[in-house]
């Protein structure tokens, strides 16, 4: 806990900065409110029109079990690999860990756009072997997505596993217990917290992903933010606006909580 | 029964990602560099054209230009918040983080849309321009760079905030205590004891965001409206209106040759793991 106080100019200056990282968000509210067809200020005319589309379109509620599908999945996928591979150089590393784990961080490092250019041509390619699996499919944008945020994956899980401690993994071989048994019984006990944070970091990172998914999807495989970028290009939707709405009142509805319980354990925590 | 030998066990620990990524990621790289010298015909014509063509310069001038007016930019929000954040009452904390954290969770496609609902020419912020009398006509804020820079410093201030809050908490604040308790003003606290203990991690957080810029592609397509074509959205062009594959993969392979440089200067110069610590 810091004694010193920033002074009043920071402060003035931080509270204009905290208006401009709003100001999008608010601007988008009462347009989704709007009784109009096109995009525009509600101006009197409030109606729930856009949501009701939202919720009664095929397109639009197609987009988000697309999203949802490729997002579980690719999660689930993501951190089970990360959290593998960040036990098995937990137990052991060499000179080849440093590499190994560099080549982990490479889609992280590399630019969106080179990603999604790779991405095209190993989905197009697994495409000319099995067409159900590759460009456009649900299992190519699982995979696509996978190894964009793995890295991710990987990071949380460094974090968290270098916290353990390592006389347990030493306690538990000494008792006679193979690795197979360690890992199973002693160190993926202590990674659960860490693997469900993995897995809601990798879902977000998933369900928001819109450049590499520009690349490998046509018509077959539509996810929301695909969907919210059609809507965007041609005449601005105002159901983009009501699902823009939603998923900002989701992402402060989480966020307000966390705050309340954290504030909470710290009344409740002595001294 | 056969137990599988200790060294095995480890193996099929360790190689699964690795091995997906060497055969998903890395080898399909290289059939982008092979399509660099091959498409539309074999040779060094692709490079030839990204050395001389005019209209590609201007975009990756511009690009450029563009990422480092952002870096700079957003660097100095984020240093301000996060010098803000660090420095004052946990309730103000507690609002500093909800403004920084509420963007960064939201997907970047809503927070365009916010910015070309508020930039538009009858948008939010012309509305209040005009009511409190400092323009007559409404401002051209989007389909320009201006918009998109906007928008773009307002993706990146979390991904400064993060580095910045880890750096400066390394800094003792019973130090600028002192100093002020010898009598010298805020300002020089700050500019003399402050700012440089955290020139490293500022280094850091722009290279950090630099290379984040690099790769953008909604940000420009939606808000530059065709007039501000930045590198990835230049290489979309390329690949599914043009079909010209070739020297999309050429831009893809310098880009990635600036960003190694740039990822070794980060390497070299500023502690990494003090940045995601």
């Amino acid at each position: 806990m810091n004694i010193y106080r920033a002074g009043w100019l920071a402060k003035l200056l931080a509270l204009v900065t905290m208006g401009f990282l709003m100001l999008p968000l608010i601007a988008v509210i009462p347009v989704s409110f709007t009784g109009k067809r096109y995009l525009s200020m509600p101006e009197g005319d409030w109606s729930l029109r856009h949501y009701a589309t939202l919720l009664s379109s095929p397109e639009w509620l197609g987009s988000l079990l697309h999203s949802s599908v490729v997002a579980v999945c690719a999660a689930l996928l993501a951190t089970l690999l990360a959290t593998a591979f960040v036990i098995a150089i937990w137990y052991r590393s060499s000179a080849w860990t440093r590499w190994l784990i560099g080549l982990c961080m490479l889609p992280l490092i590399v630019p969106p756009v080179v990603s999604a250019m790779v991405l095209y041509f190993m989905t197009t390619r697994i495409s000319r072997i099995a067409p159900g699996l590759g460009y456009d499919s649900l299992p190519g944008v699982i995979l696509a997505h996978t190894l964009l945020i793995v890295p991710f994956g990987v990071i949380n899980m460094l974090v968290a596993i270098s916290r353990i401690d390592r006389r347990i993994e030493l306690a538990s071989r000494n008792l006679g217990a193979s690795m197979w048994q360690t890992t199973w019984m002693v160190i993926l006990p202590n990674l659960r917290l860490a693997m469900v944070t993995t897995f809601l970091l990798c879902f977000v990172l998933s369900w928001e992903e819109i450049a590499v998914t520009l690349f490998i999807t046509s018509w077959e495989v539509v996810t929301l933010p695909r969907q919210i970028w059609g809507g965007l290009r041609d005449n601005v939707d105002p159901v983009v606006a009501a699902i823009s709405t939603l998923l900002i009142g989701i992402v402060l509805l989480l966020l307000l909580t966390r705050m309340a319980v954290n504030s909470w354990r710290d009344a409740r925590r002595p001294g | 029964m056969t137990r599988m030998s200790e060294r095995w066990q480890h193996r099929l620990l360790l190689w699964p990602l690795p091995a997906v990524l060497l055969l998903c990621y890395v080898l399909p790289f290289a059939g982008i560099a092979v399509w660099s010298v091959t498409l539309p015909e074999p040779g060094m014509a692709n490079y030839a054209r990204l050395a001389t063509d005019g209209a590609i310069h201007a975009v990756l001038w511009r690009t450029l230009y563009l990422c480092a007016t952002v870096g700079v930019l957003a660097l100095l929000l984020a240093f301000l918040m996060a010098y803000c954040w660090l420095y004052s009452s946990p309730g103000w904390q507690r609002w500093v983080e909800l403004c920084v954290f509420l963007p960064f969770w939201i997907s970047v496609l809503v927070r365009t849309f916010g910015w070309l609902i508020a930039l538009r020419s009858n948008g939010l912020v012309n509305g209040w321009l005009e009511a409190l009398g400092v323009i007559d006509s409404p401002l051209a804020l989007t389909r320009n760079s201006l918009g998109v820079v906007i928008a773009m410093v307002h993706f990146m201030v979390p991904f400064a905030f993060f580095p910045l809050v880890s750096s400066m908490r390394q800094i003792d604040d019973r130090v600028l205590l002192a100093a002020r308790g010898l009598g010298a003003s805020r300002l020089r606290v700050f500019v003399s004891i402050f700012l440089p203990q955290t020139l490293p991690g500022l280094l850091g957080a722009f290279i950090m965001v630099f290379v984040f810029c690099l790769g953008f592609f909604v940000i420009p397509a939606i808000l530059g409206g065709g007039q501000t074509v930045m590198a990835a959205e230049y290489v979309f062009l390329q690949m599914f209106q043009t079909y010209n594959w070739g020297i999309g993969a050429a831009i893809c392979m310098l880009m990635l040759v600036l960003v190694s440089g740039l990822v070794w200067i980060l390497l070299r110069f500023s502690r990494v793991e003090r940045l995601v610590g």
